[in-house]
């Protein structure tokens, strides 16, 4: 069957080809100005100055500040990789590195699959779905801050604390929590999950929202059950938004530094300290001026390592993604 | 009007609008001065330094004050001092000045301080913490503290111990605590040991049993010492063998105030002087405080010392930075030197219901010292009696220097070593020690 469309040509995506393409590359600053393509310049300009101001020259500055010895106050010195080494021969480089790793493994085994099972129970709940839907969102509108003084009064170690006292119930505990090295990231990594989760459901929902429900109608016919429904429909499905979460919890873990810091600054015994947390008390725990080369380098290695990591995952599941 | 004209006039008057809220203070003729006030004070508090503020405008019709919340934290300090958001007076304890000075990281106002009447009757080692190597004074000395130990004389009484006859002896420390923990189920003794305050605290205990944290050239880290494996295993032993420490190993400066104040905690060593913070941010009731010298164990034992210095800001021009000097010699300095000021400044704390008394030491002598205290003896209201344990014995104790290099670095390493040894019960001490030993020299290496 043939339709005809009257609309011009480049109203529509479709009908708009390469030649239309060159046509428009043709066009000189004059004829683009005269044609009103400074109006969208205009619209463009109060963006593109925020981006510059807080996120262009920033990063430029902190690549620049990378190879320098400065303090901020006084005139810079460059240091060529001076930096870079220094923090490579950091002894505590690597237990930040890996109690970063650390916290970004219980944060996957814990708080990948939380918010995906949520979302399969949220949305096979029929009525008072919009009241799940909130109360699981609701951690994520409470400030981080408070959140985290809230959960401090909850890992009171004493046996009065609030989740010592429930474990008491049932013959557990009390722990330490937060003043026990073994224990501390993994109550980290719990609160974390619990003021994360919110927004990862509602992503899961909106997504499972897309999945033509023919498919379940069809897999019934077939004799199918719950799991094999999850397994062979649901989970497929939502492979693209699967991939995309886990990688931006990765680069979130990876950048772990509210919970260290506010919690535990590190401790006990550095048992918490991260690379983040490490970048800032590069920069600002010496009272008498921060190592800003240093903690700009490690900022970079830090972008670096997580963009060719990004770059290789995405490279490593496109077949996975566009099957 | 063309609506690409009505954008653009739009967007210049918007840019204009944005540059007009960002600029500088009102052009008065007069010169503005934001200065330091200590953040999160009750209102009586506040409403003593406003009363401050304008007695000084009074007198200066031409500086504008403005005051600014601030407190000096190892890494609050290093993000505005980088950002150029410090008051213009402002204030450093003891151990940053000569860094700051030798760094050029606060303002030379050398040549105003020079002007001052009593700038030669500071005490030579005071001065010298705000001085450069030439002897000019680039910040001011405004206030002296030797280490104590703070007690709650009610959680004592509650055990059966005898709050007018507080420990003399670690190891009375370590019975009072215990004791304190049995009967209260509150901590009997707290230990800081977070944000370098562990390290701080750590060398004033090595200090009080005779060791140092360093050699006297400041050149070799002397952290594996009989003194602080002696320091480490009474920390351990309350701890580990008593349970007298309480469940929290990872107080502050901050957050062992609170507790304190709100009578959670039996002991603990801080600053002599940290009653006035306790009594205006902690809401601290003076019934309950108790304050005494601590016990100095060994040959070379004493406590350790500390102070404060009011800085000016290196991005002043120098009408600010003479207006600066004029309102660190009235806030900070003339209630020490001037009977007039002393009691301006006294009555004003005390119409306001704020502490006055509270101990300190002296910047200049001890005669100037207990000369200013007389001045106001008629408004002092904090319970002195309650701190004569102190107050008896400190001028008699030596005043040991904070360790001059590297410091925050080496406090630090110092709060590992505190936190392994009062959460991980296995802990290998004699590895820790000398692990630490060779963090802090490497530290200070790389300071050096």
């Amino acid at each position: 069957m043939t339709t005809t469309d009257t609309r011009p040509a480049g109203v529509t995506g479709a009908r708009t080809g390469p030649r239309d393409a060159a046509r428009r590359g043709r066009r000189g600053p004059a004829s683009w100005f005269r044609g009103g393509g400074h109006h969208s310049l205009v619209f463009l300009l109060p963006l593109l100055i925020v981006f510059a101001v807080f996120s262009w020259i920033p990063i430029g500055r902190a690549v620049l500040m990378s190879f320098q010895a400065t303090n901020l106050v006084t005139d810079p010195t460059f240091v060529g990789l001076d930096n870079f080494q220094a923090v490579l021969a950091d002894p505590l480089l690597w237990t930040a590195v890996k109690n970063t790793c650390y916290f970004a493994l219980l944060a996957l085994l814990f708080g990948y699959p939380v918010p995906l099972v949520a979302a399969l129970l949220m949305s096979e709940v029929r009525r008072a779905r919009g009241l799940f839907s909130a109360l699981a969102y609701l951690p994520v509108v409470v400030p981080p801050v408070v959140a985290v003084l809230l959960w401090k009064f909850f890992y009171d170690a004493g046996p009065d604390g609030v989740f010592n006292t429930l474990l008491g119930h049932i013959g557990l505990g009390p722990l330490a929590w937060l003043q026990d090295a073994d224990i501390a990231m993994p109550a980290l990594v719990l609160e974390a999950t619990w003021a994360a989760a919110g927004g990862t459901i509602i992503i899961y929902l909106a997504a499972l929202t897309g999945v033509d429900s023919s498919l379940y109608e069809a897999a019934e016919i077939d004799g199918a059950g719950i799991w094999h429904k999850i397994w062979h429909i649901t989970l497929p499905q939502l492979r693209g938004v699967l991939l995309i979460t886990f990688i931006l919890q990765i680069i979130g873990t990876a950048q772990v530094f509210l919970e260290p810091f506010l919690f535990t600054d590190g401790g006990p015994a550095n048992s918490t300290v991260t690379v983040l947390l490490l970048i800032y008390r590069y920069a600002f725990t010496n009272s008498l001026g921060g190592d800003y080369g240093g903690a700009t380098a490690l900022s970079l290695m830090l972008a670096v390592v997580l963009a060719l990591f990004s770059a290789l995952y995405f490279r490593l599941t496109r077949s996975w993604s566009s099957s | 009007m063309k609506p690409s004209r009505i954008i653009a006039a739009t967007t210049a008057a918007a840019l204009a609008a944005l540059g007009a809220a960002c600029s500088d203070e009102p052009d008065d003729g007069r010169v503005h001065l934001a200065v330091a006030m200590d953040p999160g004070l009750e209102q009586g508090a506040i409403d003593a330094f406003n009363e401050r503020i304008a007695q000084f405008e009074d007198a200066n019709p031409d500086i504008d004050i403005e005051a600014q919340e601030y407190n000096w934290t190892a890494s609050t300090f290093t993000a505005q001092l980088a950002g150029g958001t410090l008051p213009d007076v402002f204030t450093i304890p003891f151990t940053d000045g000569r860094g700051l000075i030798e760094r050029g990281q606060i303002a030379d106002i050398s040549s105003l301080t020079d002007e001052l009447p009593y700038v030669d009757d500071f005490n030579p080692n005071v001065a010298a913490a705000g001085s450069d190597a030439e002897g000019g004074l680039w910040a001011v000395p405004t206030a002296a503290y030797g280490q104590g130990l703070h007690y709650n004389r009610t959680l004592f009484e509650d055990a059966g111990l005898d709050p007018d006859a507080p420990p003399q002896t670690w190891d009375e420390i370590r019975e009072a605590a215990d004791a304190i923990s049995e009967a209260t189920g509150e901590t009997g003794y707290a230990q800081m040991t977070n944000g370098n305050t562990g390290g701080w605290i750590l060398t004033t205990m090595v200090y009080a049993l005779g060791g140092r944290t360093e050699s006297a050239d400041g050149g070799t880290a002397t952290i594996d010492t009989p003194q602080m494996r002696e320091a480490v295993d009474l920390l351990r032993d309350m701890r580990w063998e008593d349970g007298s420490m309480g469940d929290d190993f990872l107080y502050d400066w901050g957050t062992v105030n609170q507790d304190f104040a709100s009578g959670r905690i039996g002991m603990y060593i801080s600053g002599g002087d940290v009653f006035t913070p306790l009594f205006t941010q902690n809401d601290l009731d003076p019934a309950d405080y108790g304050l005494t010298a601590l016990p100095l164990d060994g040959a070379d034992s004493g406590v350790l010392g500390g102070g404060t210095l009011a800085a000016v800001s290196p991005n002043t021009e120098a009408d600010e930075q003479a207006a600066a000097v004029e309102w660190i010699d009235f806030y900070y300095m003339e209630k020490l030197t001037d009977q007039d000021a002393a009691v301006a400044d006294a009555e004003a704390l005390a119409d306001s219901g704020q502490p006055v008394g509270a101990p300190q030491l002296p910047v200049f002598d001890r005669a100037t010292y207990e000369q200013s205290l007389e001045w106001v003896d008629e408004y002092v209201n904090v319970p002195v009696e309650q701190m004569t344990p102190y107050t008896e014995l400190i001028f008699d104790q030596p005043l040991l220097p904070e360790p001059a290099t590297a410091t925050q670095e080496v406090y630090a390493v110092l709060d590992t070593v505190v936190q392994t040894a009062l959460t991980d019960e296995g802990a290998d001490i004699d590895a820790l020690l000398a692990q630490a030993e060779t963090d802090a020299q490497a530290a200070m290496d790389a300071a050096a």
